[in-house]
């Protein structure tokens, strides 16, 4: 099925390797059979789609979980590992896809979380920040190592997270979706970290959505495809195209934005203001007018304030200064429950924090902002509701045994496609969607955008905020580009990238 | 030497999923057993119906209790707004003198009993305000409003007991009694008004959009709310609908006893708390339900007036009461525990 490393010329040392690993979860079977191998030195990228196995198969082999059968193999030893810890005493370290901080402690506790540095008088904080402090620098952020984490954007949370990992300069670093929040900069500075890391002897397993960037990094690929492995390459034998072809099966195009006839006006900002909690502010004055039928994507860096302006929007943060108008009418005094009433809705970025409730159900989520909807007289019609949860899942192609299976059971990726269907089962007809694509995978970003596009035919109002260039391209009507709290440039479908980047304050990548 | 696993076994890992979800129900069956077993007396319909209308009491509390618990708060007042409420029922069943009028009114009962749930719902409605819009952490706003309610209703007794709640046939304001001693087809009322009660509750649950709210804000807030659930409305309303309930079952207890004292219902929040926990409910809210929380309630009072009938001391009891609580808690972790992913 596959070739496999034995012979092959260029083949360093396998350090890590998983044979005919199995892992089951009752009647679903994440991952049926699947040899991969870690070499030293080198990035091993998996590919694969939402719900492949590819989270399942990193978890096994970083301890974090047993497979069901299977053997792993560390430097030619059979190994099995009760728990994290004990991988991470061998030297394994894992990013996971979502983050795993403690939001109440400080940038220095998480980081040192559970192997505190001691001192003669206990913990020595003193050389834990320097630490920090040196890692930061090294992945060029500004973030002070005594701020909560609680306090920072999720871009720098991810930060975080990885600084935690290469503190513990582990032999195998594996990192799983690291970069999702990450702008195209601070990607740039990890890769580079990366490379530093493969050159002093470090193996690493990278897994990303973004297949651009990712190639860019990769010796080697896997794809996964519905637990088990379809193919194996070195990096001199595959193109976008291999990746897609074998993700999938077939192609995919996020094609062009869709036509659109000037309509009225459906949700216009007016000189808008938000401050921070120090009372500096994120969004200063700004003005901006989205028409029915209109796709308007607003690309930024992390800070530029476009999830403050969009949470302004939806109701959840107060603006000290201006307007906003939904299809003429004002909305600043509404609540977020009489805003979404009225048809406009925000998909958050945040999956974990602000989209899901973790506690329910795949459709008890998904239900949730639209149930009012179906309640005639005192109770809801559980036949409306199931109706509503079939057809979410269906048309956000949410990979799942049901709508009764427990959110946690999902894979990350189809985790925020429930998110997102959750806010379109609303019937919106103004639509934020903040940082949509984190995480989904190419087919179910095409199915997202075929959506939009679908909607704003219908005269749906789409305000999409991204950090992905490629994104605006292929489905803006018009591009804004935000830069500390204001409108730098606007532009049609037409522009090219290095504009919208320059535009955006971003050094345009080598 | 083998990283192998073996499969789990699929028949021994249901059956043991089986006992943990079904857990309280299997308790109650055992602790039946156990005690008819020792006594025969234990097993009979009339000891099961006296039982049942102790536990009527907690139950009643438990059902506000769950909702609270469900939406991620704790009430602790709801021993002291029994009290308080039964007070009052007691007090405007001697009368309510009107100085400026010069007139002492004697409310009908059941207005007596319309105005005790509303003096109830509105000290709830004062935790939920605290709570909701103060930001108060939900421990410390009950637990305020616990001594404040118990003081209050020490206060207007000068600690002293109503004992006559009878009424008088003159006045037109007999019939208290009825809560506590009357029987429909055999069923004490009280229990009638614990299955009224849960029923609704259950239905409110499992079939309404505010239920589903309750269960979204309890288990991720700032989701629930981002996805426009009044999260403010359901905080209040749940503690509002506690207070209420505690009310109620003030006026069973007062008309169980006829009499009403300031301090009746000390630690009955425990009680409550604890049937909710034994039903599976999880403390940092979100999950659980009206049938654990019955089948907790009753785990507690069966076992209790088990230990009565067959002569344990009253110590062990408590013993044993702690220990069940301890025991439910730790299965609590194990079933939420392993189940779906942690992030
Ligand atoms: N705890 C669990 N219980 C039940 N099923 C699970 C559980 N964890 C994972 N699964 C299932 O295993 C499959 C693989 O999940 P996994 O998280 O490995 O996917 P993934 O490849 O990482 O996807 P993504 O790109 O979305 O992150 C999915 O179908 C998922 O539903
Ligand atoms: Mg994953």
């Amino acid at each position: 099925m596959t070739r496999q490393t034995q012979g092959a010329p260029d083949a360093r040392e396998v350090v890590l390797a998983a044979r005919n690993v199995a892992k089951s979860y009752g009647n679903v079977h994440a991952l049926k059979g699947v040899n991969f191998d870690i070499h030293r030195g080198q990035v091993t990228t998996l590919f694969g789609e939402n719900g492949a196995g590819k989270s399942t198969l990193m978890k096994i082999l970083s301890g974090v979980i047993q497979p069901t059968t299977g053997q792993i193999i560390l430097d030619g030893q059979p190994v099995s590992f009760a728990n994290a810890n004990e991988a991470r005493d061998r030297g394994i370290s894992i990013i996971h896809q979502e983050l795993s901080l403690a939001p109440n402690l400080s940038v220095r506790d998480n980081i040192f979380m559970g192997r505190e540095l001691r001192g003669p008088m206990g913990v020595d904080f003193a050389a834990e920040e320097r630490q920090v402090r040196a890692l930061m620098e090294e992945l060029e952020e500004e973030i002070d190592p005594l701020t909560p984490v609680e306090e920072l954007r999720l871009g720098q949370q991810q930060i975080v997270e990885i600084a935690r990992a290469l503190s513990v300069d582990s032999r195998i670093l594996i990192m799983d979706e690291p970069t999702s929040a990450l702008s195209a900069s601070e990607v740039e500075v990890l890769f580079k970290v990366i490379r530093d890391l493969t050159a002093r002897g470090v193996s690493i397993v990278y897994i990303s959505h973004h297949l651009e960037e990712a190639l860019t990094i990769t010796d080697h690929a896997v794809v996964l495809r519905d637990g088990t492995m379809t193919a194996y390459a070195p990096r001199a034998d595959i193109d976008l195209d291999w990746i897609v072809r074998n993700m999938v099966g077939e192609n995919y195009d996020l094609g062009q934005p869709p036509d659109s006839d000037k309509r009225e006006v459906a949700l216009s900002i007016r000189n808008l203001s938000v401050p921070d909690a120090t009372g500096k502010d994120l969004v200063r004055g700004l003005s901006l007018d989205v028409r029915a039928g209109e796709i308007v994507c607003i690309y930024g860096l992390m800070g530029a304030g476009r999830t403050e302006l969009l949470e302004t929007c939806a109701g959840r943060l107060r603006a000290t200064g201006g307007e906003i108008v939904l299809e003429g009418q004002e909305i600043s005094h509404l609540s977020i429950a009489e805003r979404i009433a009225r048809g406009l809705a925000l998909v958050p970025e945040d999956r974990q924090r602000d989209g899901l409730v973790q506690t329910m159900s795949v459709g008890q989520n998904l239900s949730l902002a639209s149930i009012r909807n179906f309640t005639r007289g005192l109770f809801t019609s559980s036949r409306a509701e199931r109706k509503l949860i079939d057809d979410s899942i269906r048309s956000v192609t949410v990979k799942t045994s049901g709508g009764a299976a427990p959110i946690g059971s999902l894979s990350g990726g189809n985790q925020q496609k429930v998110v997102i269907g959750k806010m379109l089962a609303t019937r919106p007809r103004v639509i934020m969607l903040d940082e949509p694509s984190r995480g989904i995978d190419i087919g179910a970003k095409a199915e997202v955008f075929r959506l939009l596009a679908e909607g704003a035919r219908q005269g749906l109002a789409v305000l999409y905020s991204t950090s992905e260039v490629s994104e605006c391209l292929s489905i803006a009507h018009r591009i804004i580009v935000m830069h500390k709290g204001r409108i730098s440039a606007e532009f049609d479908s037409t522009v090219s990238k290095e504009k919208i980047m320059a535009a955006s304050g971003e050094s345009v990548a080598a | 030497m083998s990283a192998t696993t073996t499969a789990p076994k699929q028949d021994g890992f249901s059956i043991g999923r089986l006992l943990l979800e079904g857990r309280a129900f299997f308790a109650l069956i055992a602790i039946i057993a156990v005690f008819s077993f020792l006594s025969p007396n234990y097993f009979t319909l009339s000891n099961l119906l006296i039982m049942s209308s102790q536990v009527a009491i907690y139950g009643i509390l438990s059902v506000g209790m769950l909702l609270v618990i469900l939406n991620g708060g704790i009430d602790l007042s709801v021993g002291s707004i029994l009290a308080l409420c039964g007070v009052c029922a007691g007090a405007m069943m001697q009368g309510v003198t009107l100085d400026f009028a010069g007139v002492i009114l004697y409310p009908p009962v059941w207005a007596v009993v319309v105005l005790t749930v509303a003096i109830g719902a509105l000290v709830g409605a004062l935790n939920g305000v605290l709570v909701a819009f103060f930001k108060v952490p939900p421990f410390v706003a009950t637990l305020g409003v616990m001594y404040v309610a118990r003081g209050v209703a020490l206060l207007m007794t000068n600690g002293l007991t109503y004992n006559n709640l009878r009424g008088q046939e003159a006045l037109g304001n007999t019939g208290f009694n009825w809560l506590g001693f009357n029987r429909l087809w055999g069923i004490p009322i009280s229990v009638i008004v614990l299955a009224v009660v849960a029923t609704l509750a259950g239905l409110m649950l499992s079939r309404s959009a505010f239920g589903r709210w309750l269960y979204a804000s309890g288990g991720n807030e700032r989701a629930a709310e981002l996805s426009g659930v009044p999260t403010r409305r359901v905080k209040i309303t749940v503690y509002t609908v506690s207070g209420a309930l505690a009310a109620v079952a003030g006026l069973v207890l007062a008309s169980q006893l006829t009499s009403a004292g300031p301090t009746a219902g000390t630690t009955y929040e425990l009680t409550a708390i604890a049937a909710v926990v034994i039903g599976g409910a999880a403390l940092t809210g979100g999950r659980g339900g009206v049938r654990g929380t019955m089948l907790g309630a009753f785990v507690i009072g069966f076992l209790s007036a088990g230990l009565v009938i067959i002569g344990v001391s009253s110590y062990w009891q408590t013993v044993f009461t702690g220990a069940v609580i301890v025991l439910a808690v730790l299965m609590n972790s194990i079933q939420y525990g392993r189940g779906g992913r942690k992030t």
